[in-house]
């Protein structure tokens, strides 16, 4: 227990609506309990803003453990900042130097405009979910919940892939703003489960095609989503997106679509 | 006040049968000239659009994060329960049913209960067909584990993450009517209030979050799910920052009756309070308690490190007071007694109000390895927040308050008092009696949500004159301007102090005067100190920027408003019940060994409140609590 504090200068992008171009306003930021999380620290600089009558920094975040995936900035460069699977709500001002600068911007990518300061908006994955992260089935249609057996192993890889809390950092961290880690999460979660193989084709060429037109970039396998995820949803789900993707173009009774484009790259991941 | 709770006659078993059969249905060819509005998307609210939405009602849905993913259930960690029996030790429907209205200390209905046990399997059903990753054995059926003391392995979890997996099933349902159609979702709203013509709920008025636009949303029934308002004892809560009773006491204010608002539940396994900065109190699974050791040292005032402290000068007082549940006491026990050790100077930590739950026992029995396994998450949790290691020191842990059970009272139809307005979820008061049982409100949420809203709203839609109302309607003219008079009256107070620090001085005062461990004349003391806050509040209010913008601090300032408001409601039921049951200790009501004491002959019944207008006491009714298939006893532990 540490009742240590330590000094710090803030430069955070300020920008007042998704029309204003937005800059980096510096703040001193002094007498911060280092056993502050980051969001408690931006709380007591927002507290002493308001009691000076000056506009607090906007910030979204609501269960401050970890498990919603409301919070979420880019921290000296670093969505969620700079410790390994960790959200910026769990991020803890102990990991700070007396003296530092630490910049602090908005997740940044085509597909999130910003809403104000630090608070974008990141309905579009909303809307990749909608084109088909989903088992069709109605309330009361489900048959006995033990009369359909999981292999162990399929169900705690799932769990893996389904533990993504939406956050999009990984968008944030990708050169191409691309979504691939966060879909790719969403389609192996349920491709591994019996229960979600019978729309498997259709959800992922829907899902992929959602995010192309939603305006995510291309994923050429810069493999940094994995690297800033704070739930460690790892790559090898890439891979498996795109063994559905192509498994469900090449049966697919239909037109064969055409692989939307950059997506020859992120193929040849899936082929290794 | 009618409080007609309309349970259906007949035996327990086939009540709900017997209720679905008597309730008229819609026609499916009608269902989609009716539009329901639902506020709120955990659990209660997801499941209930996307049951409503399947049927082919149109949906309008409204909660107040940036997606519906967000909603608190979120953070529910432990798991689910359902009377599925597959461990084969011997559940079934009526120990469920048994085992939750006891735990509740009977004071809930026997009829609403009994139809949770009943529906609970066809959740795990539906779950796992939406594709919930449960935990599973190596032969791929489902795996289980006891949780919150009970004696048969009933729970249904993912790993310590059970809330998520199903509020994101929830959302999957809801994301796909959304995307046939059935589903129009509205995120980034708040509701300001409900819109009452002739007596019926047909609406609401709403605030985007995003522009600060005021609108009008028009349906034909309103159903809120807007969870609990832990929030009220901000900081000393689980709650996610978001979390507020504004929707709740809105309606409360347009006539719906509030039921038993003092019942709150206080979770022993918390991380402790180690700065006035700190937002909130993290929740520290109970699953916790199966393997650690729960102690303070045997002397007041001691400062050695825990790891100096010898066996024989440690009080595992847990293990001491009830030898037969010892560390998996309830939670409102396990509360109080930590409480109780702080008070006579044995806490421990730097602020004294904290106990340690020790593992090194469990380590040396299990291994190291062993308990990451079985704890590797919530271990890594609790050192990211305080910077220390539990495998080599105790954990520090301190109740804090974590669920309401309380909430706008509902008759079985989970139908408020206002016609039209139904109520689930954490939100309404209707199955946890004075105290919940671990694993049980993820089940009650789903329930209301995915099994009985669908049939008990067809029922009232079906039979009610209900006349074309839209959005110009001068009831919604009225409620508007209600909400912008009081955003303004926000903004020009212009005073020197943030909504925030309210919240704070809020939570330290109910949770000082109105937490564990009640007695009048702290209650009276609290009920003072509250109305003084909030006429302060409305001197010295600052709040930045205006309206017309996205403004959290206006947010805030709304939320902390209705909290200042309600908290005294809180305390006048708590007042009022002349008893200690469950979570609700009145000092002066216990027996000699210091345990909560019913008074069945006077207290069997719901405290409902209804509001009598501004500076007005409010009305209080009851709805007498009849058990004729349970009987009464005293919950023992020891
Ligand atoms: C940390 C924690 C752990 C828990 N663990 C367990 C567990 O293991 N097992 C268990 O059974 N229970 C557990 N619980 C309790 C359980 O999670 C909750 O009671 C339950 O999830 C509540 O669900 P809900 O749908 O009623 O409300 P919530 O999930 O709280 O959702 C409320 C919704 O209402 C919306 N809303 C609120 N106000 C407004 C407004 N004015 N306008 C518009 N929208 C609004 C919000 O945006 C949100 O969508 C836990 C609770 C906590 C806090
Ligand atoms: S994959 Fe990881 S980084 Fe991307 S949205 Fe999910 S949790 Fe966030
Ligand atoms: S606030 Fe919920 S994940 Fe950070």
């Amino acid at each position: 227990m540490s009742p240590e504090t330590i000094n710090l200068t803030l430069k955070v992008w300020r920008q007042h609506g998704p029309e204003d171009q937005g800059r980096f306003i510096t703040y001193q930021a002094n007498d911060i309990p280092t056993a502050a999380s980051f969001l408690e620290m931006l709380d007591i600089v927002n507290e002493r803003l308001i009691v000076e009558g000056q506009d607090p920094i906007a910030f979204d975040h609501d269960c401050r453990e970890g498990i919603c995936g409301m919070c979420g900035a880019v921290i000296n460069g670093r969505p969620h900042g700079p410790e390994k699977e960790t959200t910026l709500c769990q991020l803890h001002m102990r990991g700070f130097q007396d003296g530092d600068t630490i910049v602090i911007e908005p997740f940044r990518a085509r597909a999130f405009p910003v809403i104000k300061d630090l608070a974008v908006d990141r309905r579009a994955l909303d809307k990749i979910i909608q084109a088909g992260g989903f088992i069709s089935v109605n309330t009361g249609q489900a048959p006995e919940a033990n009369s359909l057996p999981v292999p162990k192993s399929n169900a705690e890889l799932a769990f893996d892939a389904a533990t993504c809390i939406g956050c999009g950092a990984c968008v944030a961290a990708c050169p191409n703003a691309s979504a691939m880690l966060f879909v790719s999460a969403k389609i192996s979660h349920l491709a591994l489960l019996p229960q979600g193989r019978p729309e498997a084709a259709k959800r992922a060429l829907a899902m992929v095609a959602e995010m192309d037109r939603l305006g995510f970039g291309n994923c050429t396998n810069h493999k940094e989503c994995q690297v800033e995820c704070p739930k460690g949803i790892n790559i090898t789900n890439i891979a498996r997106l795109n063994r559905e993707f192509i498994k469900a173009a090449v049966s697919s009774p239909e037109e064969i679509p055409v692989f939307p484009a950059g997506r020859p790259e992120a193929l040849q991941m899936g082929a290794k | 006040m009618q409080l007609d709770a309309k349970i259906p006659g007949g035996p327990l078993e086939t009540k709900w049968d017997r209720q679905r059969f008597e309730l008229k249905l819609v026609s499916p060819a009608n269902k989609r000239k009716f539009h329901i509005i639902v506020v709120g998307t955990g659990l209660a609210g997801a499941s209930a659009s996307a049951a409503l939405a399947e049927l082919g009602y149109q949906v309008k849905t409204f909660c107040i994060q940036d997606t519906p993913r967000r909603a608190h259930s979120i953070a529910a960690q432990g798991g689910i329960n359902a009377a599925k029996n597959y461990p084969n030790d011997g559940d079934s429907i009526w120990r469920l049913f048994y085992d939750t209205i006891k735990g509740g200390d009977f004071r809930a209905r026997e009829g609403n209960v009994y139809r949770l046990a009943q529906v609970s399997n066809l959740i795990i059903d539906h779950c796992v067909a939406q594709g919930i990753p449960f935990a599973r054995e190596y032969g791929g059926l489902l795996a289980n584990r006891s949780f919150g003391g009970a004696q048969v392995s009933r729970t249904f979890y993912a790993k310590g993450q059970t809330g998520q997996q199903l509020l994101l099933g929830c959302y999957s349902a809801l994301s796909r009517q959304v995307a046939a159609g059935q589903v129009t979702m509205l995120p980034r709203r708040e509701m300001l209030d409900l819109v009452l013509v002739n007596g019926q709920a047909r609406g609401i008025v709403v605030r985007n979050l995003i522009t600060g636009a005021i609108e009008r949303h028009a349906a034909h029934a309103v159903v809120l799910a807007t969870g609990g308002y832990g929030n009220v004892f901000q900081p000393f809560t689980t709650n996610g920052m978001g979390s507020n009773v504004g929707a709740a006491w809105r309606a409360y204010k347009r006539g719906a009756g509030f039921a038993n608002p003092c019942f709150t539940q206080i979770h022993p396994t918390c991380i402790p309070m180690h700065g006035d900065y700190q937002s909130k109190l993290t929740l520290m699974s109970e699953s916790l308690r199966n393997d650690g050791r729960v102690w303070v040292p045997k002397q007041a005032g001691d400062q050695r490190r825990p790891e100096d402290i010898p066996e024989d000068e440690r009080d595992y007082y847990l293990e001491r007071i009830y030898p037969s549940f010892g560390n998996l006491s309830p939670r409102d026990i396990a509360s109080r007694a930590a409480k109780f050790q702080c008070d006579q100077g044995k806490g421990v930590g730097a602020t004294g109000r904290a106990v340690y739950l020790d593992f090194a026992a469990a380590i040396k029995r299990l291994g190291r390895a062993e308990i990451e396994a079985r704890y590797g998450n919530l271990f890594q949790m609790y050192e990211k927040i305080t910077g220390e290691d539990p495998y080599q020191t105790p954990m520090m842990i301190y109740p804090a308050s974590h669920y309401a059970m309380g909430g706008l009272w509902v008759d079985y139809n989970l139908m408020s008092t206002i016609p039209g307005l139904f109520v689930l979820g954490e939100a309404n008061f209707s199955d946890h009696g004075a105290n919940r049982l671990g694993a049980s409100a993820l089940m009650q949420g789903l329930a209301d949500g995915y099994f009985i809203i669908p049939y008990t709203i067809g029922g009232y839609l079906a039979g009610t004159a209900l006349g074309e109302v839209n959005e110009s309607h001068q009831a919604f003219t009225d409620a508007e301007m209600e909400v912008n008079a009081k955003i303004n009256r926000l903004f020009q107070i212009r005073g020197s102090r943030s909504a925030a620090s309210f919240q704070i001085d809020l939570g330290h005062i109910m949770w000082e005067y109105c937490g564990m461990s009640r007695n009048d004349a702290g209650l009276q003391k609290g009920k003072q100190l509250v109305a003084d806050l909030r006429q302060e509040f409305w001197e010295n209010l600052t709040l930045p920027g205006s309206t017309g913008e996205f403004n959290q601090s206006l947010e805030k300032a709304s939320r902390v408003a209705d909290f200042l408001e309600f908290a005294e409601l809180v305390i006048s039921d708590a007042l009022a019940r002349r008893e200690s049951c469950g979570c609700h200790f009145n000092e002066a009501f216990q027996t000699e060994e210091k345990e909560a004491k019913r008074d069945d002959a006077q207290m069997c019944h719901v405290a409902v409140w209804e509001y009598a207008g501004e500076g007005h006491e409010p009305i209080f009714a009851k709805e007498p609590l009849v058990f004729e298939f349970v009987k009464l006893v005293e919950r023992s532990y020891k």
